[in-house]
């Protein structure tokens, strides 16, 4: 068990290194985002606290070391009366209370931790927090095997009479210690917090400006839930009515935490491109990119189409380069988001014979750059979240490719395979065409 | 044959993964001190003496106080500042006037050091003033002592134990 726990947490490490990195690269700490970004940066300190202090209860040789370290290193901030590092210069000035209180801690840091991991989180809907079931198990057969082919073992008994002088150290907590060796506790203590400002001050680094918020209109709005059910970032919510119309609630956007991704546009059920007595204004849009000007440049991008197969590919801005897919018999229309795409379109394409097929494409599946993006627009596609995908809709005139920007070959590949299929549909369809015209043809039958 | 595919992938990765955490979990060692050395570690918290003795106060200045407040002696908190030398076979290893600690510099002052030297026989000579004489010391040990590789040498101060100890 204490293997288990030990490669754990040093797992807990790697990926929460991955994490931050991950979140770093894909520009997902910006914006209202930032507030994730800032608060999981208190956690690294905490997460560090509990694997150090844990460390410290095992007492064998390697805690002495770290128990040294770690006292000296915080008597370099010059914050105790009496340096704390004196209760471990002998074993006659050692209390057992130290570990009481040691033990403490290694409880109350990890339960403060799991406090801010639920502030964290605090600014995402549906949060996910338990991994899917074949990873978890993955992980712990991986576990359950290290520990038992290398079990974690003391190393020695604590003897204070004697220097810790090599130690086998794990690096993942206290790849930095070394350093108090060579440098001063509070050389380290300002590159700790140096770097932890740093990384704090990169969600506005370079600085950009922010897309402007989704704005509701509340001549169509009837306050149907949808948007704020759908929106990642609890941006949306619902309030009380305030035009004096008769619905109960109205959508209401807090500015600071919409990150303009078009989801709520495509959740809103007044986004319909069939709407052609009023002007095209949802309940909910976004100022940049109305959904007004989505229809009218799915209709021109349809309208240019030309060739056997016509396939209009609805994509988003943080999935695969969508301008490598240009080509005869394929148009492009670019979201934020791919849900931001109401299902009303899809179904006016194929429907009114706009394009042969539509093909969906995004970020990869479970990486989506808006948290919720796929999961919403594959359960309206699947009738499974409202707004649905209306049923005349030919699904067999419908692909969904989720393979985000590391997957463009295979999007090319996948593109191609529809465009196949929608050939040969074409062909069918044709060849039923013919012999139900020649069925119904009146046969005339020249007497003499 | 995809699908097999992706399961050895999955295996390869997870190996990759415990190879690394298996690794780096207790490697590579590291050398806190070098195992043909000795530490000798100076430690002691101890309150000099104040800067300036009490001052038994006129029957007028007590009358001036606050009647809750009224007291025979005037006391300044100050304390003075503690010097501390290490010598070892002669050679000064530490000479510090270590301040009091406490915003009004009224508390203990404290030294916490560490000398990685050579194992062996050596002369350890330790001082300590805490009054407000400008020349000798208050305190001071002098003892020959043999140093182990990788032994702990720690040397602490109390005034209740008369002084100097060495700790082995």
């Amino acid at each position: 068990m204490r293997s288990l726990h030990r490669y754990a947490s040093d797992a807990l490490v790697v990926v929460m290194v991955l994490h931050l990195l991950r979140e770093y690269i894909k520009e997902r700490m910006r914006g209202a985002r930032s507030f994730s970004w800032v608060t999981g940066l208190a956690l690294l300190w905490f997460v560090f606290a509990s694997g150090i202090s844990g460390y410290w209860v095992v007492w064998d040789k390697f805690a002495q070391y770290i128990a040294i370290a770690t006292t000296e290193w915080l008597d370099s901030l010059g914050i105790f009366a009496e340096p704390i590092a004196r209760n471990f210069l002998h074993d006659t000035t050692l209390s057992g209370r130290f570990f009481t209180l040691m033990v403490f801690i290694h409880i109350a840091v990890p339960l403060i931790l799991l406090f801010l991991l639920w502030v964290h989180i605090q600014r995402c809907t549906h949060p996910k927090v338990n991994p899917p079931l074949g990873l978890a198990a993955g992980t712990l057969a991986m576990l359950l095997c290290l520990s038992l082919a290398f079990p974690a073992v003391s190393q020695g008994p604590v003897n204070l009479n004697q220097v810790p002088s090599v130690v086998s150290l794990d690096w993942f907590y206290l790849g930095l210690y070394p350093l108090l060796d060579r440098y001063s506790g509070q050389f380290l203590w300002s590159l700790l917090i140096g770097g932890t400002l740093a990384l704090a001050i990169l969600p506005w680094v370079p600085y950009r400006r922010r897309q402007p918020a989704a704005v509701v209109d509340l001549d169509n709005c009837n306050g149907c839930n949808r948007c704020a059910a759908d929106c990642p970032f609890s941006a949306v919510t619902m309030g009380p009515r305030t035009d004096g119309k008769p619905f109960e609630h109205q959508a209401v956007v807090n500015p600071n935490l919409c990150v303009s991704c078009g989801i709520c546009v495509g959740a809103c059920p007044t986004s319909t491109p069939f709407r052609r007595r009023t002007e095209l204004v949802p309940g909910i849009d976004l100022p940049t990119l109305p959904i007004r000007e989505v229809r009218e440049q799915t209709l021109k991008v349809c309208a240019e189409l030309n060739g056997d197969v016509r396939i209009l590919v609805f994509g988003c801005t943080h999935g695969p380069n969508l301008q490598a897919l240009q080509a005869q018999g394929t148009a492009i229309v670019s979201l934020n988001c791919i849900a931001m795409l109401p299902p009303a379109f899809i179904d006016l394409v194929v429907s009114r014979n706009h394009a042969d097929g539509v093909f969906l494409t995004g970020c990869r599946q479970g990486d989506c750059h808006y948290r919720l993006g796929l999961k919403w627009m594959e359960q309206r596609i699947n009738g499974e979240r409202d707004p649905f995908l209306r049923k005349r809709a030919p699904r067999e005139r419908i692909v969904q490719f989720w393979g985000g920007a590391a997957q463009q070959k295979k999007l090319i590949e996948e593109l191609n395979t529809f465009r196949t299929r929608l050939l040969k549909l074409q062909e069918a369809t044709r060849a039923n065409t013919d012999r139900n015209v020649n069925s119904s043809t009146p046969t005339v039958v020249l007497d003499g | 044959m995809v699908k097999a595919l992706q399961y050895i992938g999955q295996i390869i990765a997870y190996l990759c993964f415990a190879i690394v955490i298996g690794y780096f979990s207790s490697a590579p060692a590291y050398i806190h001190l070098a195992p043909n050395k000795a530490l000798v570690k100076l430690s002691l918290s101890h309150a000099a003496q104040h800067q300036t003795e009490c001052r038994r106060l006129t029957a007028e200045e007590i009358a001036e106080l606050p009647p809750n407040m009224r007291r025979p002696l005037d006391c300044p908190r100050e304390r003075l500042s503690m010097l501390v030398e290490l010598l070892l076979d002669d050679e000064l290893l530490f000479h510090q006037l270590v301040q009091p600690s406490g915003l009004a510099r009224d508390g203990s002052s404290t030294v916490y050091e560490r000398f990685p030297v050579e194992p062996g026989a050596h002369k350890i000579v330790i001082r300590l003033r805490d009054s407000p004489r400008s020349t000798g010391f208050d305190y001071e040990l002098t003892e020959n002592i043999e140093l182990a590789p990788k032994q702990n040498l720690a040397i602490d101060f109390k005034v209740e134990t008369g002084g100097f100890k060495i700790l082995q």
